[in-house]
């Protein structure tokens, strides 16, 4: 691995959330364990993807890298510092090199203010533009660096004059306009239509290359993942099922849900004949507290010990990472 | 022929004009068969599933063309008649149906309801038969008076599925049915709906933005772009032997991990407005092989296999 730029150790977030009405006036409380011990390193320009079904704790886990939802336990060192301890203030600087884009470029803009304010916004707030000359060849390069040309033309705009491709490309230039180092990308693409979407990829892997950006980049989407990224972990409930390198998963996964995954994975213009072995059921509620693996439900091959034992995640062949029992 | 639907023209009156949202579209669909409506956002599809359901919203309107089902041309019905024929003959799921059950009534009775309403049963057969369609879709029997928040959402997504086959249509529409499913969910829902068309032999009209699901489900696919159907033909045709330019911008759009790992090109521009679209081929603006009669002329769909139809006039350059 290229330089090690981030390391996340046993990351836990939980949330206690109120359960019905007779039970908060108990004053009972139910715990979400909404990550529940996640550990990875991403290295200078490396691209880690995190694929998982809705409610597995992928966006929980890019936010509380950020320090964007509260970290129960664990630790996460950004260029060798620990940042789950800092008070905001401290964070000021890991703020400028740490920046987060949404899956939803309409929701992520303030839709009552110019793109030139939007996307100059972290420059106004951090205070680093001398004069109003400085700020606006800042934010027209930024704008230019997102491939929205030429940027006169997207000053004086609102989000809702502009497509959803232009949109998500205005959020990223109000990332890209500190010149981050790393970015966590939370499904950028997943509102956008196919023939879009590589616009926006192209980009991304485009600051990778000249300027060395690292992405956690967060997706539901497999193929996509394996598409983009270095390396790919499979989330489950809170935990990392199996990690490794994007054709490593795709090609030689052995926990059984990362294969269930892979089995139905769409791909145009594969016709099956045959019945596909479609897992049953659906994700079991968070906040069920599951004491073996968190897969053992649904798992066609568990076996007496899942249902009491955790299993950990161990690398089974070098970089190649799994958490099942029965895969050594 | 279950379906025809003849040189259909929907549009929509918008304070910035006439927008052509469906423009000459023609396909049609045997019993028991799935056509596959593929597209991106804002290419018609939806609007030509409600024109086919006679539901257009009313600022829309069927400006020309003709729709039979079973051979009746809507056009000679009366409301009522029509509204008849819609729980009869022509069922709709949209996406995220699921959130469309009415929170404080039991789910099975909903379903009830409709079959008493349609197709005139007594109560409790209506409750019977609400348990038939429920494990029809596989949720369990004794599920029906449970209300819809203890539901999961592919739970409600086959309760929807349920509802959609109370009267026992001969066709029935699926408007991107699993987009806003989880992967896993989706692969369930598609392989019951394949199921259920097998069993019951019911008509099948898939539409997604999603072209890489289509494969396993569709015996064809029509790629409609901007209003217009550009390509249409048997699933293998619009896959190995895609011959218009737009289907195969879209197909290599989609990763495929059994090839190489390279980032597609993309497609240059956006999708034209359908209030004052180009005039030539909808597609010209944003294609690589267009030569001057693409900026003038619209192409025709050209038959160039026994199912297989394109609108291009490049093709053989393509
Ligand atoms: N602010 C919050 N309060 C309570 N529960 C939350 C909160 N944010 C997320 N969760 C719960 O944590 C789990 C993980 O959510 P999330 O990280 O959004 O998953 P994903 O991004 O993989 O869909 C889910 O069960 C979700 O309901
Ligand atoms: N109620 C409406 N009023 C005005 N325009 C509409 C209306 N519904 C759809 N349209 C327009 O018709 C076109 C096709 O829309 P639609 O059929 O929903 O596309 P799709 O389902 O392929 O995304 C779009 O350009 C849309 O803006
Ligand atoms: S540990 Fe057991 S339940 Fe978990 S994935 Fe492995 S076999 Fe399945
Ligand atoms: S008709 Fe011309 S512009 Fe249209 S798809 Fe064919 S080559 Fe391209
Ligand atoms: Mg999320
Ligand atoms: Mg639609």
């Amino acid at each position: 691995m290229a330089e090690k730029m981030l390391e996340v150790k046993d990351l836990r977030v939980s949330f206690e959330v109120k359960k019905g009405l007779a039970e908060t006036l108990m004053g009972k409380k139910e715990t979400i364990k909404a990550v529940d011990g996640v550990s990875f390193e991403i290295g200078r320009g490396e691209i880690l993807s995190l694929v998982g079904e809705s409610g597995s704790g992928k966006t929980t886990t890019g936010k509380a890298i950020l320090r964007l939802a509260p970290v129960t336990g664990g630790s996460i060192k950004f260029e060798g510092e620990e940042i789950s301890g800092k008070s905001q203030k401290e964070l000021h600087e890991f703020r400028k090199k740490a920046q987060m884009i949404y899956q939803d470029p309409y929701q992520a803009l303030n839709p009552r203010q110019y793109i030139i304010d939007i996307v100059g916004e972290p420059l106004d707030v951090n205070d680093l533009c001398k004069t109003t000359e400085e700020r606006l060849e800042r934010i027209k390069k930024a704008l230019e660096n997102a491939g929205l040309v030429p940027p006169e033309d997207y000053l004086y705009r609102y989000p809702y004059e502009l497509s959803g491709g232009q949109r998500q490309r205005v959020a990223i230039a109000g990332s890209l306009i500190m010149n981050p180092e790393f970015i966590v990308a939370d499904e950028p693409v997943s509102m956008l239509d196919a023939s879009i979407r590589t616009g926006i990829i192209k980009l991304m892997l485009e600051q990778r290359d000249k300027m060395g950006v690292a992405y956690l980049f967060i997706t539901h989407d497999l193929s996509l993942a394996w598409l983009i990224s270095d390396r790919i972990a499979i989330m489950y409930l809170g935990k990392i099922m199996e990690m490794g390198t994007a054709d490593e998963i795709i090609n030689h996964a052995e926990h059984p849900y990362a294969k269930a995954l892979i089995n139905i994975m769409p791909i145009p213009g594969k016709m099956i004949d045959s019945g596909r072995d479609i897992l049953e059921g659906e994700t079991p509620n968070a906040a069920v507290d599951i004491k073996g693996c968190k897969f053992c439900a649904r798992c066609p091959v568990r076996q007496a010990i899942c249902e009491t034992e955790e299993p950990e995640l161990r690398e089974i062949s070098p970089g190649h990472l799994c958490a099942c029992h029965f895969v050594k | 022929m279950l379906l025809e639907v003849k040189n259909l023209k929907t549009y929509f009156t918008t304070s910035k004009g006439e927008a052509k949202a469906v423009d000459d579209v023609s396909f049609n669909l045997e019993q028991g068969e799935c056509l596959g409506l593929v597209g991106e956002s804002g290419c018609g599809k939806t609007t030509t599933a409600l024109s086919i359901c006679q539901m257009l919203p009313k600022e829309g309107r069927i400006a020309g063309g003709e729709i039979y089902l079973d051979g009746v041309n809507y056009a000679d019905l009366s409301e009522k008649e029509i509204s008849k024929h819609r729980w009869e003959d022509v069922s709709i799921i949209f996406q995220g149906a699921m959130n469309a059950f009415n929170p404080v009534k039991k789910v099975g009775w909903q379903i009830a309801e409709a079959c008493m309403l349609h197709d005139g049963l007594k109560k409790d057969e209506a409750w019977k038969k609400a348990g038939d369609l429920f494990e029809l879709v596989g949720i369990p029997r004794e599920r029906v008076t449970q209300y819809p928040h203890e539901f999961s959402g592919g739970m409600k997504q086959r309760a929807m599925i349920a509802m959609a086959l109370a009267c026992s249509p001969k066709l029935i529409i699926g408007d991107e049915p699993t987009t806003a499913l989880d992967v896993m969910i989706q692969a369930q829902i598609l392989e019951l709906l394949e199921k259920l068309r097998r069993e019951l032999n019911m008509g099948m009209i898939l539409i997604t933005h999603d072209l890489s699901i289509l494969g396993e489900t569709c015996d064809r696919i029509a790629v409609m772009y901007a209003g217009k159907i550009m390509e249409i033909g048997d699933v293998r045709d619009i896959f190995e032997d895609p011959r218009h330019p737009y289907t195969k911008k879209l197909i290599s759009c989609f990763p495929d991990v059994r090839g190489e790992r390279v980032i597609p090109d993309g497609i240059p521009g956006y999708p034209p407005s359908l209030i004052d679209p180009p005039e030539g081929c909808r597609f010209c603006p944003r294609c690589e092989f267009a030569t001057e009669a693409c900026s003038t002329t619209c192409p025709e769909l050209v038959q160039v296999g026994e199912k297989h139809f394109v609108a291009c006039h490049n093709m053989e350059e393509v």
